[in-house]
C-alpha cells in the first residue's frame, strides 16, 4: 500500500524526522486559510499516489493566501496519470541551500534492508540510478542489529555533507530507519532532504510504501488507505479471494494461479489478441467464486470473449466445470466463453460442459486461438 | 539420485491437524512419502491417518521419530514461529507453503537460517516432488513421471502445466522444486541450478521465471559461468503492466527493472533456449 506525501511525512515526523509544518486542504478556502497561518507564502502540492506531480502542474507556489486559494482550486479535481486530486498539501516555502536524497528499501538479492543516499537530491532518483549509479551511496542494514551510527556517518561523508551536519544527518537517518522498519515499509524515502540556508536538515517531500502482507499488524496504517484512489473492481475481487487487475484488451481471463494467469495473458498477446484483465481465482473454484469472477470480468464493457484456463492439480477440473455451470445460472453470460481444462479430471470436466454453449479447448495455445477468434479478431501466429 | 528429497526423506508436517495439512498429508502418504510425524501445539499424543503420531513440539517430534524435513502448513501469523521452531529442533530442510508472510519477517528468518545452516524452500510455494519417490507439498503426484529433467519454478499451476506437458511426451523429471514467488526466498534459482548441475540423475534443466526482481538475470549469469547442462526457460508476465502486483508478492515490476523482456534477453545471452509459451518446452528440451 502506498501512502500519500502528507501521510508519509506525518509518520516520519512522529519518528523524529524534521518536516515542514504544513497542513492538508480539501477546498480552496481551507488552502487559503492554511497559507495565511503559514505567513502567506506557501507551496500547494497535489496529493496523488503517482509520481510526476510537478511536471503535470500539480505543484505550485503561492505568494499570498488568495493566490493559494486560486491555485488550490486549479489543482483540486485535476487528473494526474489517471488519479483525481482530492487533497492538497499546503506547506511553508523552504529556504533551500542544498538538496540530498535519503531512502530505505529492501535489497532482494542481498536479502537485507538497504540505505540509499545521494548528493543529487530533488530529482528523479531512478534516473540518477540509471545514468550515474556512482552518485548513489548504498549501505546494507543488518536486520537483527539495525542502523549503526558509523554507517550513517560514513554515508554523510560520502555524499559530501560538511562534518558539522554529520550528527544531524545521523539523527534523520536513524529516525527514517525506525519509521521504515517498525512500520513494515518496503520503501521510505525523503526526496529532497534539504539543507536550509541556516544549516538545518528538513525533509520537504516524502514517500512511503507498506508491505501489504504486514497490514494485519498495523491497523493504524490500514486506516490511512485511500479507498477513493483504488479501482473498485480490484477491491471487489479482493473481497471474494480473487486477484484482479484491469487491462485494456477485449479478452477476459479467468485462471487458477498467478503465474499461469500471466502466461495466459501472454499467450493471447503472442497470438495477436489483447487480454482484458489478470484474474487469479486461487485454489478451488466453487460456484460463489466463479460467479463473482464472471461479474467482475463482465463489468468491463470492452470484454468480447472470456477464456477460462484451469489447470487441475489438487483442484479437480470436474468440480470447476460444475462451478462454471452453476455460476452461469446466476450470472447471465451473453458473450462467447472458451474453456480449457488441463491436468486432473480434465476429460471429465470437458464431458460435463458438453451440450452447453461453451467452446472447449484442449491446449493453452488452442484456447488462446479460439478466444481470439471468438472476440472477432481472427487470430494468427 | 535426485535433489533435496527422495524415498529416504523423513517428513514432519507442522499443522498436520488442520484441514489442508491433513488432506495433503494423506496424499503424500499415498504417494509414498514417509510422513513420520505431525506437530500441533496442544494435540500431542493423538494419531492421524491411522499411522502418523502428533507431537506438541517439533523438538519432541524430531527426537522421537528422526524427522529430517519439515513441511509448514500453518497460517502466515504463525508460520515464522514455526520456521524458527523447526530450525531450532535440528531439521535440515524446511518447506514452507504459507503465503502472505511479511517481507520483514522473511528477512529476519533467512538471516537466522543462514547462520544455522538450515535450508528452506519457500515461502509461498507448492513444494517439491521427486517423481516415483516422494513429494513434499501440494504438487499433484499423477502429473509427473521419473526421468532426467530438473525443474525449478517460481510459480505453482504454471509448473503443473509443464510437468503435464512433459508427461504427455513421456518425458520424466528428476526433481521439481517450486521456490515460490516472494521477494525474499529461502532457496533461489541459483541454489537449485547448482544442485541440478551436481546431480547425476539430472541431464537437462527447465527454469520457470516470472516478472519482478532480478533472480532470472542472476540465474542467467550463473548458467553462463558455471553450468554445463542445457537449460530451457520460460518467463511469465510479458504483458503485465508496471507497478501492479500480480497475485504473487514477487510478481511486480518496479520501475525499469524486473520486466519479462529484460529477463528473456539476459537468459538468451546465456545460451538458454527461451520458450514463447509453456507448450513449447518439451520440443525445446528435445533440441538441446
Amino acid at each position: 500500500m502506498n501512502l500519500h506525501e502528507y501521510q508519509s511525512k506525518e509518520i516520519f515526523a512522529r519518528f523524529g524526522v524534521p518536516v515542514p509544518r504544513g497542513e492538508v486542504a480539501t477546498s480552496p478556502a481551507e488552502a487559503a486559510a492554511i497559507a495565511k497561518k503559514l505567513g502567506g507564502r506557501a507551496v500547494i502540492k497535489a496529493q496523488v499516489l503517482t509520481g510526476g506531480r510537478g511536471k503535470a502542474g500539480g505543484i505550485k507556489v503561492a505568494q499570498t493566501p488568495e493566490e493559494a486559494g486560486k491555485l488550490a482550486e486549479q489543482i483540486l479535481g485535476m487528473e494526474i496519470k489517471g488519479h483525481t486530486v482530492r487533497k492538497v498539501l499546503v506547506d511553508p516555502l523552504a529556504d533551500i541551500a542544498d538538496e540530498i536524497y535519503l531512502g530505505f528499501t529492501n535489497d532482494r538479492s542481498a536479502r537485507m534492508p538497504l540505505l540509499m543516499a545521494s548528493a543529487a537530491g530533488g530529482v528523479d532518483i531512478e534516473e540518477v540510478a540509471r545514468t550515474t549509479p556512482e552518485k548513489i551511496i548504498k549501505t546494507h542494514i543488518h536486520p537483527h542489529l539495525g542502523l549503526h551510527e558509523y554507517q550513517a556517518r560514513d554515508v554523510a561523508a560520502a555524499i559530501e555533507l560538511p562534518p558539522e551536519l554529520w550528527g544531524a544527518f545521523g539523527g534523520v537517518a536513524g529516525a527514517l530507519w525506525n519509521a521504515y522498519w517498525e512500520n513494515d515499509a518496503t520503501l521510505a524515502e525523503i526526496n529532497p532532504l534539504i539543507v536550509t540556508g541556516d544549516g538545518r536538515l528538513l525533509g520537504i517531500d516524502g514517500k512511503m510504501s507498506i508491505d501489504d502482507n504486514a497490514m494485519y499488524r498495523h491497523p493504524e496504517l490500514e486506516a490511512l488507505r485511500d479507498k477513493a484512489d483504488e479501482v473498485e473492481e480490484e477491491n471487489e475481487a479482493r473481497r471474494h479471494g480473487l486477484s484482479y487487475i484491469k487491462l485494456d484488451g477485449d479478452i477476459g481471463c479467468m485462471v487458477n494461479g498467478a503465474g499461469l494467469a500471466m502466461t495466459t495473458m501472454d499467450i493471447i498477446k503472442l497470438f495477436g489478441g489483447e487480454p482484458a484483465n489478470f484474474l487469479d481465482i486461487g485454489g478451488g473454484a466453487g460456484v460463489e467464486k466463479v460467479a463473482a469472477a464472471f461479474r467482475i470480468i463482465l463489468s468491463d464493457e470492452n470484454v468480447k470473449a472470456i477464456l477460462i484456463n484451469i489447470f487441475g492439480g489438487i483442484t479437480r477440473c470436474d468440480e470447476v466445470a460444475r462451478g462454471i455451470l452453476a455460476a452461469m445460472d446466476e450470472v447471465e453470460v451473453t458473450i462467447p466463453l472458451v474453456v480449457r481444462f488441463g491436468g486432473t479430471n480434465a476429460e471429465e470436466g470437458r464431458q460435463l460442459l458438453e451440450g452447453s454453449p461453451l467452446i472447449s479447448a484442449e491446449t493453452l495455445s488452442d484456447a488462446a486461438r479460439k478466444a481470439i477468434a471468438a472476440a472477432g479478431k481472427g487470430g494468427s501466429e | 539420485m535426485s535433489i533435496l528429497i527422495n524415498k529416504d526423506t523423513r517428513l514432519l508436517v507442522q499443522g498436520i491437524t488442520g484441514k489442508q495439512g491433513l488432506f495433503h498429508s494423506e496424499l503424500m502418504l499415498e504417494y509414498g512419502t514417509q510422513v513420520v510425524a505431525g506437530a500441533t501445539p496442544g494435540k500431542g499424543g493423538q494419531w492421524v491417518l491411522e499411522r502418523v503420531p502428533v507431537f506438541d513440539s517439533v523438538d519432541t517430534a524430531v527426537k522421537t521419530t528422526g524427522a529430517n524435513t519439515s513441511l509448514i502448513f500453518v497460517p502466515a501469523r504463525f508460520a515464522v514461529d514455526a520456521i524458527f521452531e523447526a530450525a531450532d529442533a535440528g531439521i535440515d530442510l524446511i518447506v514452507c507453503l504459507t503465503e502472505w508472510i511479511p517481507i520483514k519477517d522473511m528477512i529476519i528468518v533467512r538471516h537466522y537460517l543462514d547462520q544455522k545452516g538450515v535450508r528452506m524452500v519457500g515461502p509461498n510455494c507448492p513444494g517439491l516432488i521427486t517423481p516415483g519417490e516422494a513429494k513434499v507439498g501440494i504438487i499433484a503426484g499423477n502429473i509427473a513421471i521419473p526421468g532426467d529433467i530438473g525443474i525449478v519454478s517460481k510459480s505453482g499451476t504454471l509448473t503443473y502445466e509443464v510437468l503435464f506437458a512433459l508427461k504427455q511426451e513421456q518425458m520424466g523429471v528428476s526433481t521439481c522444486v517450486g521456490i515460490g514467488g516472494d521477494p525474499i526466498q529461502g532457496t533461489n534459482f541459483i541454489d537449485v541450478l547448482q544442485m541440478f548441475e551436481e546431480d547425476a540423475q539430472t541431464d537437462k534443466v527447465v527454469l520457470m521465471g516470472e516478472i519482478g526482481g532480478n533472480a532470472e538475470e542472476e540465474a542467467a549469469e550463473f548458467i553462463s559461468a558455471r553450468m554445463t547442462k542445457p537449460v530451457v526457460a520460460f518467463v511469465a508476465g510479458q504483458t503485465a503492466p508496471p507497478g501492479k502486483r500480480m497475485g504473487h508478492a514477487g510478481a511486480i515490476v518496479e520501475g525499469g527493472t524486473g520486466t519479462a523482456q529484460e529477463k528473456i534477453a539476459a537468459l538468451k545471452a546465456a545460451n538458454v533456449r527461451v520458450a514463447r509459451h509453456p507448450e513449447e518446452i518439451p520440443d525445446l528440451l528435445k533440441q538441446v
